[in-house]
């Protein structure tokens, strides 16, 4: 019944949505069934697929995602600035203005390869973070952050409604999206879901052959005649998109953007989490930002206090060592724990999450001429 | 005039910074064929070696003293350190130069990070993929960072630069050139350091046979491996030298720039810029476009050029990677055949 690949694909997406959209109920056991942290899951599940999408396929390492990021919660923000309060538009200005930006970096950074790729676009996502901070305090409101006034011209909203007193919310048509309700994060599961079936199509289209190609020989693509180029920016301006899809979704839920945001370890968060979660895999990027987000969540929270309380059953002699070695990953040690899962991933298990459940699942399952369902993912440099 | 030079000197110490970090990643991209993502964290390790060196010579004996009181009506407390205790004069001395006489510290621990990060780690990346060696040393630098984080806290700890060298150095006159042009004695000390630092890994690497046998591993290990060299162990000390100097240099780094957890990651970003620039696995490239950006940076930050293109002073370093990684794909310097793509 697995021979049939459209099937699968499917029902591979059904079981995806129901999975996401049954998120409020799936999480409750764990405690992470509000709102605001499944919103989270997922805009960065967006952006880890997106980013999946240039790394996984075409093996070009970006350290630079976070600039689309940015420009998109940047554009989204002015568009609720200046226009409506409504989330479409803004999300449509933030993938518009991601993908405009996205063409001109991808144009630049694309001419060069393997880590000269990576250190180009460091290079343009340190340059925005750098010109947001300074130079472009009028668009970009500084240190401070770009945020919503009371006096700000909402040219079509003032057509249509009498302005409320108090800062209005972003909605879409009536149903509040910002201030962590289900409504925020209904409209985020959606997108997800849209943006996880296009993600597939384009996983199992001839472009994303092509892709692959480029992947594992690009030399033997362009002797055979092909002109890599427009394939590799097509890519690259596609996952800009979903990187500023995410960033306006961020804007939408929260409007309040500052250019931290777009700061180069916030790029090598969205790296972590395609790692993690498996590159080149649809489900994995997706996993990895979830895991991440959510262990953020619980670890931060913990404090030694926590810890005490926890090993409070151990004697004093053995409970007190312990917890002070435990308190280096917990709390705002959470960056370390991140750090130490991550270098064990890289070390031990390349292809992520989704490669030990692959694992576990032949073990089980060991039958002779076991198909294998995805390609193992491996990451190649693009050389 | 006295404005360009004063550009100029202040271009050459950051650029002496930006040089040695460079160097080292250098070092260890041309004989290792990793590129090394953590070699920032090294430069800030050697900065904490500086700290805790001072830490260390400031433990003081604290003799409460119930008969005389302070002006506030508590008893009085007297505070020796334990080295001027015990040292007497040379105790004052040593507390007093405690930076650069942490590098008597620092480079003992830095060789053995180093050799113990290769044996440990990179030498099972040699065959990965670069991008596996650059997440893999991304994920180190965030636990090194961390670890930091931890013992030191998140703030800038400032250090003191020796008395003698504290002030300022009447450079115009010096030179002969006029009175007004003023510059911190320790900036010129750090340039005269990096400087010295550069063209002692440089005689090392020229002069010594050593040096030749790793110069000739990086051109050809294989054939070195067959004259019978184990070229792996040479490699293992080059990546320790390569840890010893970006160690020193964040060690003198320290006055000019109180070090935090994450000054290693600033570094870290701009150095790879100028490794680019200069090309990859060139030494002298790196050297070169380390002192090339510093001094384009400070030119940048001058008030008529910021009034001129506003914002310039921030991005000037890496619009010049862009620019001259689109154009000279070997960077400077590069050598032909070394990561060309």
């Amino acid at each position: 019944m697995f021979n049939n690949p459209a099937r699968n694909d499917w029902m591979l997406l059904a079981g995806f949505s129901a999975v996401i959209l049954c998120l409020p109920i799936l999480l409750e056991p764990i405690g992470a069934a509000y709102p605001a942290l499944m919103q989270k899951f997922c805009i960065f599940g967006i952006f880890a697929i997106g980013f999946n999408i240039l790394f996984g396929l075409t093996g070009y390492l970006s350290f630079g995602h976070a600039a689309f990021l940015g420009v998109g919660s940047y554009a989204a923000v002015w568009s609720f600035k200046l226009f409506t309060m409504n989330a479409i538009p803004a999300i449509v200005m933030a993938v518009f203005f991601a993908a405009a930006f996205a063409v001109v970096v991808g144009y630049v950074c694309l001419r060069r390869s393997g880590i000269y790729f990576s250190i180009l676009t460091l290079a343009f996502a340190q340059m925005c973070y750098n010109l947001a901070y300074s130079v472009l305090t009028p668009l970009t409101n500084g240190e401070t952050g770009l945020q919503l006034t009371l006096n700000d011209p909402r040219v079509v909203d003032g057509l249509f409604f009498e302005p409320s007193a108090g800062l209005p919310r972003v909605d879409l048509f009536g149903l509040p999206i910002s201030g962590g309700g289900y409504a925020g994060f209904y409209l985020c599961a959606i997108t997800l879901i849209v943006c996880f079936y296009i993600a597939m199509r384009i996983f199992r289209s001839p472009f994303g052959m092509m892709l692959r190609a480029i992947k594992s020989n690009q030399n033997r693509m362009r002797y055979t005649g092909f002109n890599t180029r427009p394939y590799l920016l097509a890519a690259f301006v596609i996952s800009g998109m979903y990187a500023g899809l995410a960033g306006g979704l961020m804007a939408a839920t929260d409007p309040l953007v500052g250019a931290e945001r777009m700061q180069w370890t916030a790029s090598g968060e969205v790296v972590l989490m395609t790692i993690l979660g498996g590159v080149g895999t649809l489900v994995g990027p997706v996993l990895g930002a979830a895991v991440i987000k959510y262990f953020e969540n619980i670890f931060s929270s913990f404090d030694d206090h926590a810890l005490h309380g926890v090993l409070g059953f151990l004697p004093n002699s053995i409970e007190n060592p312990i917890v002070s070695f435990l308190s280096l990953f917990v709390g705002d040690g959470w960056n370390l724990t991140l750090g130490v899962v991550f270098m064990l991933i890289v070390i031990f298990l390349p292809g992520g999450i989704m490669e030990g459940l692959r694992r576990i699942w032949n073990l089980f399952n060991r039958r002779p001429g076991n198909r294998d369902a995805m390609p193992v993912a491996q990451t190649q440099p693009a050389e | 005039m006295d404005a360009i030079l004063l550009q100029i000197l202040n271009g050459l110490d950051k650029g002496g910074a930006y040089a040695l970090i460079a160097l080292g990643l250098t070092l260890v991209f041309g004989t290792l064929g990793v590129v090394n993502f953590a070699h920032g964290a090294l430069f800030m390790l050697g900065a904490f070696c500086a700290v805790t060196f001072n830490k260390l010579l400031n433990l003081e004996s604290v003799v409460v003293d119930p008969e005389k009181t302070t002006a506030w009506g508590s008893p009085l407390e007297t505070r020796t350190p334990y080295v001027e205790a015990w040292l007497g004069d040379f105790g004052v001395f040593l507390n007093d130069y405690s930076v650069p006489a942490s590098i008597m510290l620092a480079i003992p621990v830095m060789l053995l990070l180093g050799i113990a990060m290769e044996r440990g780690l990179i030498r099972h990346f040699y065959k990965r993929p670069h991008a596996d060696q650059i997440l893999v040393t991304f994920g180190l630098a965030i636990v090194i960072q961390e670890i930091i984080k931890h013992f030191f806290g998140a703030n800038p700890i400032p250090q003191p630069a020796p008395d003698a060298f504290a002030g300022t150095v009447y450079v115009g006159q010096i030179l002969g050139m006029g009175q007004t042009l003023a510059y911190p004695w320790w900036r010129i000390v750090y340039l005269l350091f990096s400087l010295g630092v550069i063209g002692a890994v440089f005689a090392f690497l020229q002069f010594t046979t050593y040096g030749m046998v790793v110069r000739a591993g990086m051109h050809d290990r294989q054939t070195v491996g067959f004259l019978g060299i184990d070229i792996e162990r040479r490699f293992t000390v080059v990546f320790g030298l390569a840890a010893v100097v970006a160690g020193v240099a964040g060690v003198m780094y320290t006055p000019i720039l109180p070090p935090d957890y994450h000054m290693g990651m600033e570094f870290l970003v701009l150095s790879f810029v100028v490794v680019v620039v200069g090309g990859m696995g060139s030494l002298g490239g790196a050297v070169a476009a380390g002192f090339l950006l510093g001094i384009l940076q400070s030119f940048a930050s001058m008030n008529e050029i910021k009034s001129l293109v506003p914002g310039i002073d921030h991005v000037i370093i890496y619009l010049v990677a862009v620019v001259i990684l689109l154009t000279l794909p070997r960077g400077l310097l590069g050598r032909k055949g070394v990561m060309e793509d």
